[in-house]
């Protein structure tokens, strides 16, 4: 890595930052939002992120014109059994980043209003509740990536 | 490359030898896999009558001479089916020309919504060679109740999703059961078990 490029990224990264502490509404962050492609008349599919909350929290719900109900997840195995089901919200501790990824929680689009194609990008509202009780929501667009993307990805870059 | 010669002289010499050798390519013979579960033992798939999504019957014995690799799952699966899928196909890739006999095979526990179009669709983004059946609800009953693979409803509003075994059955090629992989094993880690299959027969 370049250490004047480096430099610039720090500088950037402090600006943001301090940007957020000014912008006090958006205190819940998504990264690396995506939705799996389907094939025609598939009327499921998932969608994937981290969720980052600055202050203990808890993701209560997800929306998406996309799909007509839209669920959170949790995938669990045990003995090579894969266990699926819907929960009613899921905990944001402050500061750690939560990952809904094809091993654990994710986002279940159910009812497609249409075939999602690799390159489209899918509105996501998330809504997450503070200890307070105070709500917020945060959009999101999502690209759709390839059916065939696996679940871990080894290859991120930073 | 050497697992493809090793093969092929097999081949040659059950040509030759005949029924000699078939001794010698003993379906009870244990194998030592490094990742996979022996399943050997066990007695499983062997009566299974399902459709393939070109309307054709297919039973176990249809894909004599070729190395079935059997999976269970739906396509409104959002994770554990397309990446086992995925992870079928990358295995096919590494195992190279060997991987022209292993025939990846996707039985949907989910007919009522699975047609055979989504299905034919679905597993050939994958791959193309790939296969997926499926049956009525009772012989998709029946076929899990015969491998052995647990599966079950769960209500999700509206609508529900499924819960299911993540086992992937891999035979040889005489249609003996051989070994499970589970989902939890990489493509590297497959594939070497593979190999290990293709040794014997």
């Amino acid at each position: 890595m370049n250490p004047f490029l480096n430099h610039i990224k720090r500088a950037a990264l402090g600006l943001s930052l301090l940007g957020l502490a000014f912008q006090v509404s958006a205190q819940t962050r998504v990264d690396d939002a995506w939705v799996r492609a389907t094939v025609p008349n598939q009327s499921a599919s998932g969608a994937f992120m981290t969720v980052t909350a600055d202050s203990d929290s808890k993701l209560l719900s997800v929306a998406s014109p996309a799909a007509k109900d839209v669920q959170i997840h949790e995938m669990t195995m045990k003995n090579d059994v894969m266990s699926m089901g819907p929960v009613k919200s899921v905990d944001l501790p402050a500061g750690k980043a939560v990952n809904f990824d094809p091993n654990g929680y994710h986002v279940m689009l159910m009812g497609l209003t249409a075939q999602l194609k690799e390159g489209d990008s899918v509105p996501l509202t998330l809504t997450v509740e503070n200890a307070k009780g105070e709500k917020e929501t945060v959009e999101v667009k999502a690209p759709v990536k390839a059916l065939t993307m696996e679940g871990h990805d080894h290859s991120k870059m930073h | 490359m050497t697992a493809l010669l090793t093969r092929r002289k097999v081949l040659a010499g059950m040509g030759v030898l005949g029924l000699g050798l078939l001794a010698g390519c003993d379906t009870r013979g244990e194998l030592s896999y490094k990742y996979g579960k022996d399943l050997s033992d066990k007695i499983l798939g062997r009566t299974f009558k399902l459709k393939d999504t070109e309307g054709n019957t297919v039973t176990l014995s249809s894909f004599r001479g070729l190395m079935p690799m059997i999976f269970f799952g739906f396509t409104q699966c959002p994770a554990i089916c397309p990446t086992t899928l995925a992870r079928a196909a990358k295995i096919k890739k590494l195992m190279g020309k060997d991987g022209d006999i292993l025939q990846v095979v996707f039985i949907t526990l989910d007919p009522e919504r699975d047609t055979p179009e989504i299905l034919d669709a679905y597993v050939k983004t994958f791959d193309p060679s790939f296969v997926a059946l499926y049956g009525t609800l009772e012989e998709t009953k029946a076929t899990a109740k015969e491998f052995d693979v647990f599966y079950e409803k769960v209500p999700a509003g509206d609508t529900y999703t499924l819960s299911h075994t993540a086992t992937s059955y891999v035979y040889d090629t005489r249609g003996t059961l051989r070994v499970g992989l589970s989902q939890s094993l990489s493509a590297q880690e497959c594939t070497e078990d593979l190999l290990t299959v293709m040794e014997v027969c």
